[in-house]
């Protein structure tokens, strides 16, 4: 889960980063009163999910109360790379003398964590580690270990930080990897990390990335979930626990396994493009449990979405026995009643498919055709798309 | 020949005792698997009837091994626990932990491979291998079967299979179910895994029964570009490659924690791109992937 830049500087304030007040407000007249409030020259920023807030006019500089509400006003509803803005955060502006960058992130391709460090930031990260690479210093963390002031010290002197401020940065590493541990973050980032005139270092802005596996530690976790701009689809499929993610197409697709639904989505598309191009509708792996109440939650969302011209149920039964999702797809269109209205096209494979096969001929319900094979299969619901049965 | 698991394999399962361990030590026992106990610390020293085996349940993988000989362990323990079940198994120095569990942080992941590298795990085959977390573990067929793959999708043969999807593992051993496999590993899809795509490619090629490689990936890291360098190098065998996740939009997760297109890194057309580009066949669909696979193994 990704955080928003006010809900990362609460995470790095608990643990010591140093970041300037500020308040998240929703209104103008209540970003005039934060202003107010700090009685300083203040930043009006944008709280969207995504970069280049910048330049798309989302950050904007408040020499008074009113000026605030009226930074604020144009930037409360803007459209930010597809996102809306719902909030804004108003904080202390500052003097800034120079601009760094550090991070924590998780390396995957060595198993391990990694720091990046660069006493040359403000610009795009992924930009400088291109131009020029020799200004970012990349040091692996061996996550037994961690890092403490001496590892600190020595990403400080391989990042080239100014002796000034050496110290300062050094204390921020301890608490930015306080932050990546004790929260399960897969990252934490700071950029710009600012010097100021009196030599003090802050976190100007923040980008933190949670381990959703590591829920279970982090009670508190699902309040930082913004129901507003989460897809309400979405939103229903997670309240009944299911994985899935929206996608842009219309045959809505239903499998067991994540790398099988994945495989579908692109057969799906394969199909389509002989079928006036129609796509995958959605991703939603029902797991190994085929329960008629899962099924049922399942095609309940998927029918729910307007763009859901067919549906594909594509089981291949490993652990899962086919006749068990035979069952859960007749229970579940005996549940959904009247409000199943598209065509389902199912493939069974696998553990007990004849049993499974022959539960859904017996039931022989208008709307379901099986079809044998996966690419088979994915072609009839991706014609059922197309000519809108 | 098998790769990692044979016939010979004591294989001993840390939490035999809860629902999906009972269910697949049944399942595993019935597939051939020689199951030599279980290990639970709360239930140490009792027996347990499973599939008509009466099973030791041990306090510790340690005295397990101690006591019956085993050198693998499957791992059914809850997120919550399944970094100390699978420290313990390494530091009893157990010759393969097989990791079924999934859902656990990553931040636990990278500190268990830490440790594992610490004592020798990945270098000249000292230390504990392990495979997952989050996958259906390892089966090589009529010989022994560590994990959750239905012993009953396909026989032995001459096919080495590797996948990051369960559910594809079981998909492409139905598909080639006349040919068979010499061994089929499921590696797991989190970010943070033991056996890699490498490993079993490394293992695969030095297997005399092996004839051709299967080798799934999906979206999300560099180990699909990885492998691809690796197979340029190293392998000589006929690799047949399956990549899925061409339709994930960026920046969502799909179903696996590391299942995951960032930016421009860890998409499908990269690494189909990299496989084709070290000589592997890639199939678009899993069928036809299959089906490039019989016409590379008949010929």
């Amino acid at each position: 889960m990704d955080l928003y830049e006010y809900q990362a500087k609460d995470l790095f304030a608990a643990h010591g980063v140093p970041v300037l007040p500020g308040a998240t407000v929703e209104t103008a007249a209540d970003a005039a009163a934060a202003a107010a409030e700090l009685g300083t020259a203040v930043v009006v920023k944008a709280q969207v999910k995504t970069g280049g807030r910048g330049k798309a006019g989302g950050v904007k500089l408040a020499t008074t109360p009113d000026e605030a509400a009226a930074k604020a006003a144009a930037i409360l509803g803007l459209d930010i790379k597809g996102h809306t803005v719902h909030r804004v955060l108003v904080t202390e502006a500052s003097d800034i003398v120079e601009e760094y960058y550090v991070s924590f992130l998780l390396d995957r391709s060595n198993r391990t964590f990694l720091a990046m460090a660069s006493a040359q930031g403000g610009v795009e990260i992924e930009q400088l580690a291109v131009e020029r690479p020799e200004a970012l210093a990349r040091v692996a963390i061996d996550p037994i270990a961690g890092v403490d002031r001496a590892k600190a010290a020595d990403i400080v002197t391989r990042a080239g930080f100014p002796a000034a401020v050496a110290d300062q940065v050094a204390d921020v590493l301890v608490s930015l990897w306080e932050t990546f541990v004790s929260e399960d973050a897969t990252l934490v980032e700071v950029n710009p990390l600012v010097r100021d005139p009196q030599d003090a270092v802050i976190a100007l802005d923040g980008k933190v990335t949670l381990d959703d596996n590591a829920a279970f530690r982090h009670p508190g976790r699902a309040d930082l979930t913004d129901q507003r701009t989460e897809d309400p689809l979405e939103a229903k499929a997670k309240a009944r626990e299911l994985n899935y993610v929206k996608l842009d197409g219309e045959v809505g697709i239903i499998g067991n396994g994540a790398g099988l639904v994945m495989s579908t989505l692109d057969v799906v598309a394969y199909a389509g493009e002989r079928h006036g191009g129609v796509k995958p509708a959605n991703f939603l792996d029902i797991g190994g449990g085929a329960s008629a109440e899962v099924m049922a939650a399942g095609l309940d969302v998927i029918l729910g979405d307007p763009a859901v011209k067919s549906v594909f149920v594509n089981v291949f039964g490993g652990i899962t026995a086919c006749d068990a999702v035979a069952h859960g797809i007749v229970e579940a269109l005996k549940i959904l009643g009247e409000g199943a209205t598209k065509p389902l096209v199912v493939r069974l494979d696998g553990n007990n498919v004849e049993q499974g096969r022959r539960i859904l001929d017996e039931a022989n319900h208008p709307l379901v055709t099986q079809v044998d094979t996966m690419d088979n299969a994915a072609d009839k619901a991706a014609e059922f798309a197309a000519v809108g049965v | 020949m098998a790769i990692f698991l044979t016939e010979h394999s004591r294989v001993i399962v840390q939490g035999m005792t809860g629902a999906e361990g009972t269910k697949h030590t049944t399942k595993m026992l019935a597939a051939g698997t020689n199951i030599v106990g279980g290990v639970n610390a709360r239930k140490a020293g009792t027996r347990v009837g499973i599939g008509g085996k009466d099973l030791t349940v041990f306090g510790t993988v340690e005295e397990a091994m101690k006591e019956t000989g085993a050198d693998v362990s499957v791992v059914f323990v809850p997120p919550r626990f399944a970094k100390d079940a699978v420290l313990e198994a390494i530091d009893a120095g157990i010759g393969l932990a097989v990791v079924i569990t999934e859902g656990i942080p990553v931040h636990d992941a990278a500190y268990v491979w830490a440790h594992a590298c610490a004592t020798g795990a990945g270098a000249s085959g000292k230390g504990t291998r392990i495979i997952g977390p989050n996958c259906p573990g390892i089966i090589s067929p009529g010989r022994s079967n560590a994990g959750i793959i239905p012993a009953d999708i396909a026989g032995s043969g001459r096919i080495g299979l590797v996948s990051k999807s369960g559910t594809l593992t079981y998909q492409m051993m139905y598909e080639l179910r006349e040919i068979g496999f010499s061994t089929a590993i499921g590696i797991g899809g989190d970010p943070v895994i033991g056996t890699t795509h490498i490993d079993a490619l490394a293992a695969f090629e030095a297997d005399p029964e092996t004839a051709a490689i299967v080798m799934i990936g999906e979206i999300g890291g560099d180990a699909e570009e990885r492998a691809a360098e690796f197979i340029t190098a190293s392998v000589t065998k006929p690799v047949i490659g399956y990549v899925a996740g061409f339709t994930a939009p960026e920046g969502r997760t799909m179903g696996h924690a590391g299942a995951i297109v960032s930016g421009s890194a860890g998409t499908a057309q990269a690494k189909k791109e990299a496989l084709e580009a070290a000589g592997v066949t890639v199939g678009k669909t899993p069928s036809e992937t299959a089906a490039l696979t019989r016409e590379l193994v008949r010929r």
